[in-house]
């Protein structure tokens, strides 16, 4: 055992629905929900003698996001059957995209645990519709439900570039981050937006030998937690077989596993890699899709600056600890509001802090994004500089954001109502702080003993003099009268 | 009255002179007496045609504005999706499925003011040359019961040529109106692929397929193209019309042509029956003598045709035809099993022999490792195909050839010999792996008196000049206006 090493190697396939207004070929409107085929026209139904149209909207959302990850965009493109059977698959074919995806040879820069990225290769991303959905409810039938079907779904393909299962999470997050940066996708895991299919096997060295482990492909997976988890669970589950059985990777023996969320296991579907013909072949029904450069020049001049480079800028610009940059930057609104606050003003990190310790809470309570509270950016600002000029503490500004929220009211009014602001003025303090030191010998007497006591006995000062002021006094400047007074810090 | 051209009628109608529901009576009537013979029509609407006949005369008596075929009886084939009736494509598979939707060319026929009477039988899923591959009815030939009307739009041509209606629509996926209307002694047309819609034609070939009129007159011919013609929206292959306008197909639709050229490949049309070529040479011995120039032209890779045709056709079919598994509509197994089963019987016991032999030739030449040898093959012999035409028509205005090799053939002749039946598609098939148009107008008829058919080509979207072309033979004719005898 001691001398064995192993590589891990991931490929990822990612399916993610798109946010158009309706299906890819036809008017039926995309709404997540509603009573089983409302949704369909006898074009999703795929009736006799009903046709596709294609969706513009759904095709640009696409190459956006190809641009987004990347990828060479190609300027000539078609529409390819692929045929197979299932009931829910109203054609028996799926109008997707075969030998010419919209994108290829793209990347996706991920961020790694230790603050750097790492840059993944995607192989291609292509458009297709979506099936419906089969329903086993009860008793000795199923039930389609084709509201589904037709819906625009974008297909992502990485190089086998991944190692472990922490960057096949990393880069699924990274994905919904962009898709939803873009406003291609609302990427919503709950609603099947997102659904992955990561591809395992690992590159064994034992005693100056390399051995690959048959590949696993892991279908349809809906949550980051189940994708990292059942990468994870392949990994050992794969070195077992290798050790126990020797066996290797061969031709035509990559495996299909499901993924049970109970047990946290993977499940063999099928051994072997059926000989799936799936007879593609260009649809007659569409029309090839030329980009021409000015149609690709509309579409660029939507693209946004991306969020793991947002994320990174943050650090480097504002100075910003990763975490932080990673929350401002989790969502595009949030980011441009920040942004917007700091050009108003605000010093980074006193907005930072105001938006994650409240802002953010708020909007997750209200089931809003941060735009949506309906503050100004300039006000924040506002608010963030009167805490850096010691007009307020740190925590009545939190006070105050909220009730800004609540009340919509500017900052320095609230501060005036809520008796949030700060006694500076040295002459009123020193008053105070007389009167405590009169007041409390004891305490006096423990600062002048050092060490330990000293620092505890001091605390305790402050504290009298913020209790008799109800909290307005400024702390710092407390302190320097206290020092003043009884000498050292 | 029912030996009126559509156009005739029209006109009678609209000045008073007859009704709509005069004519459609007398159709309706007709269709009583002589469509248990002939078997045009799967379905026949007598209420809904009355009814819209009766909507037709009070508009015209209240003064208002009518549509270009108001009044008008017509058949349509059975491949055309409507929401009144069903819609079978003469296979056991459809033979209660009722559609939710018009067909584009339906939804236009009836804004033309048009009476539907009925839907005509046709081989399934239009996959044959005789309508003897229906699954639902049995059509004869008009001129001679004991032969085939055609196909696969034969219930369209022997309803035209039966007068059981006053025009017809029809679909081509490879002489589909052509043929069955030269073997009917009719005049049929298919457009330029893309410039009549095919949303709700049920598809055979998807590349291939376009609707068409069936008529006795070529003029009649240009008044049901006039009516649906047309970008769709709703079908993407359907021609942008800043593209391609539709022009006005009846505006000079009497001036001949002036230094007309035709084209003629001999060798090609020297495999015809001596009867058809006979008449075929004599019809353009007549565009001669008024003035025309005869051009040799060369079709090299014409002879690949017919192999092309039936790679790319049963390709798309196969593909095509995958939706009727029994799961959503149509004929289900009541012996299935498992869900399997219900694509398996349900297709085995409702698919006829020649639409299962298409499917399977089909996904063969789709299969991993067979698509470049066959599919990618015969599209590129397509192309081929296509430059033999855009370079005869640099020399030419229009080609001329026979339609079919014979003379419609005896019921059952080739029923057992399919490759035989293929090939009398010889001359049809390469005008639709071009996407161009072709006419057959009435041109003679051979000793046993069945009609013969001179099949007119011409460059994509050259329908007016072609009307034109085909009107020229028809004024110095009489052939379209003989009929069948045995059917007063």
């Amino acid at each position: 055992m001691s001398d064995l090493s192993y590589k891990v190697i991931v490929g990822l396939e990612i399916h993610v629905q798109l946010c158009t207004r309706t299906k890819m070929f036809c008017g039926c409107a995309l709404r997540f929900g509603t009573e089983a085929n409302s949704r369909v026209c006898p074009v999703c139904l795929g009736l006799p003698g009903a046709l596709p149209v294609m969706n513009r909207q759904a095709v640009e959302h696409a190459i956006l996001a190809a641009m987004a990850l990347d990828c060479t965009v190609a300027e000539f493109t078609k529409w390819d059957r692929k045929s197979y059977y299932y009931p829910d698959l109203p054609k028996n074919y799926q109008i997707s995209q075969y030998d010419l995806p919209l994108g290829s040879h793209g990347h996706i820069e991920i961020p790694l645990e230790d603050g750097t990225t790492r840059s993944i290769r995607i192989r291609r991303v292509h458009l297709e519709e979506d099936a419906g959905k089969n329903v086993h409810a009860a008793g000795n039938f199923s039930q389609v439900d084709l509201n589904r079907a037709g819906t625009p779904l974008l297909e992502i393909v990485t190089e086998p570039d991944l190692s472990s299962p922490e960057q096949v999470r990393a880069l699924a997050v990274e994905l919904q981050r962009i898709v939803r940066y873009l406003g291609v996708s609302e990427a919503d895991m709950q609603k099947g937006h997102m659904r992955f299919e990561p591809n395992v096997n690992l590159v064994i060295d034992r005693a100056a030998q390399q051995f690959k482990t048959p590949i696993a492909e892991v279908k349809n997976l809906n949550s980051f937690r189940a994708l990292e988890r059942s990468v994870a669970y392949e990994i050992r589950r794969q070195l077992d077989d290798f050790l126990e059985t020797g066996r290797t990777m061969q031709m035509g023996n990559k495996s299909t596993r499901g993924w049970n969320d109970v047990d946290e296991v993977t499940v063999l579907q099928r051994e072997k890699e059926e000989a799936h013909d799936y007879r593609y072949f260009p649809d007659p029904d569409l029309v090839p899709v030329v980009t021409t450069p000015q149609w690709i020049d509309e579409i660029r001049a939507r693209l946004c600056e991306l969020p793991v480079r947002r994320q990174v800028r943050y650090v480097q610009q504002y100075g910003l600890s990763a975490y932080d940059a990673g929350v401002l930057t989790a969502d595009r609104s949030t980011a441009d509001f920040f942004e917007q606050a700091v050009g108003a003003g605000g010093d980074p990190k006193r907005v930072c802090n105001l938006l994650t310790q409240v802002g953010l809470k708020l909007a997750k309570d209200r089931g809003r994004d941060l735009p949506g509270l309906g503050l100004e950016p300039g006000a924040v600002a506002a608010l963030a500089a009167m805490i850096d000029r010691g007009a307020v503490s740190a925590s009545a500004g939190n006070t105050i954001l909220q009730a800004m929220v609540e009340t919509g009211k500017k900052p320095e009014v609230l501060a005036q109502e809520l008796n949030l602001i700060q006694k500076s003025d040295a002459g009123e303090l020193e008053g105070l702080v007389d009167q405590v030191l009169a007041e409390n010998a004891a305490a006096v007497a423990g600062v002048k003993e050092g060490g330990k006591k000293s620092q505890k006995a001091r605390a305790f000062l402050v504290g009298q003099v913020m209790q008799k002021t109800k909290g307005q006094a400024n702390p710092k400047v407390v302190s320097e009268i206290l020092n003043s007074k009884l000498g050292g810090s | 009255m029912a030996d009126l051209t559509a156009m005739e009628l029209r006109d009678r109608i609209a000045a008073g002179q007859t009704s709509s529901v005069e004519a459609t009576r007398a159709i309706l009537e007709r269709i009583e007496r002589l469509n248990p013979a002939v078997g045009a029509y799967l379905s026949v609407f007598p209420e809904q045609a009355l009814e819209a006949a009766q909507a037709v005369d009070r508009r015209i008596a209240a003064g208002e504005r009518v549509g270009p075929l108001a009044g008008v009886p017509v058949a349509i084939k059975d491949v055309l999706c409507t929401t009144f009736g069903t819609t079978t494509c003469g296979s056991r598979i459809l033979q209660s499925f009722q559609a939710p939707y018009n067909a584009t060319v339906v939804r236009k026929l009836l804004e033309a003011d048009a009476v539907i009477v009925g839907k005509t039988n046709m081989d399934e899923f239009a996959m044959g040359s005789s309508t003897e591959n229906s699954g639902l009815g049995r059509t004869v030939n008009p001129w001679d019961p004991t032969r085939v009307p055609g196909g696969s739009s034969g219930g369209s041509a022997a309803a035209v040529a039966a007068d059981l209606c006053y025009a017809a629509l029809g679909s081509d996926t490879g002489g589909s109106i052509r043929q069955p209307a030269s073997f009917c002694g009719v005049v049929g047309l298919k457009p330029t692929y893309g410039r009549v819609s095919r949303y709700g034609l049920v598809a055979y070939g998807s590349s291939l397929d376009q609707v068409g009129p069936v008529a006795h007159t070529v003029a009649d011919a240009a008044l049901l193209l006039q009516v649906i013609a047309g970008h769709d929206p709703a079908d993407s292959t359907s021609i942008d019309e800043q593209v391609a306008p539709v022009s006005d197909y009846l505006a000079g639709f009497d001036e001949a042509v002036t230094g007309l050229r035709i084209g003629i490949a001999s060798a090609y049309n020297a495999g015809a029956d001596p009867a058809v070529h006979a008449a075929v040479s004599r019809a353009v011995e007549g565009y001669r003598g008024a003035g025309a120039e005869i051009v040799a032209v060369d079709m090299p890779h014409l002879d690949y045709a017919i192999a092309a045709y039936y790679v790319i056709a049963t390709a798309e079919a196969s593909s095509n035809l995958a939706r009727y598994d029994g799961v959503h509509y149509g004929y289900r197994s009541p012996n299935a099993q498992d869900y399997i089963e219900v694509y398996t019987k349900s297709r085995e016991e409702a698919f006829g022999k020649e639409v299962k032999r298409r499917i399977m030739l089909g996904t063969y030449a789709l299969s991993s490792g067979y698509y470049d040898a066959y599919y990618l093959k015969a599209l590129k012999v397509r192309n081929l195909i296509r430059g033999d035409f855009v370079r005869a028509f640099e020399r030419c205005d229009c080609l001329m050839m026979p339609v079919a090799p014979t003379t419609a053939f005896p019921i059952g002749e080739k029923t057992d010999d399919p490759l035989k039946m293929y090939l009398a598609d010889i001359y049809t098939v390469g005008i639709n792996l071009a996407g161009i148009p072709g006419i057959s107008v009435p041109c003679g008829f051979d000793e046993a008196g069945l009609p013969i058919g001179l099949q007119i080509v011409g460059p994509a979207f050259s329908e007016a000049k072609l009307l034109r072309i085909a009107r020229m033979h028809e004024a110095r004719t009489d052939w379209h206006r003989r009929r069948p005898g045995n059917l007063r």
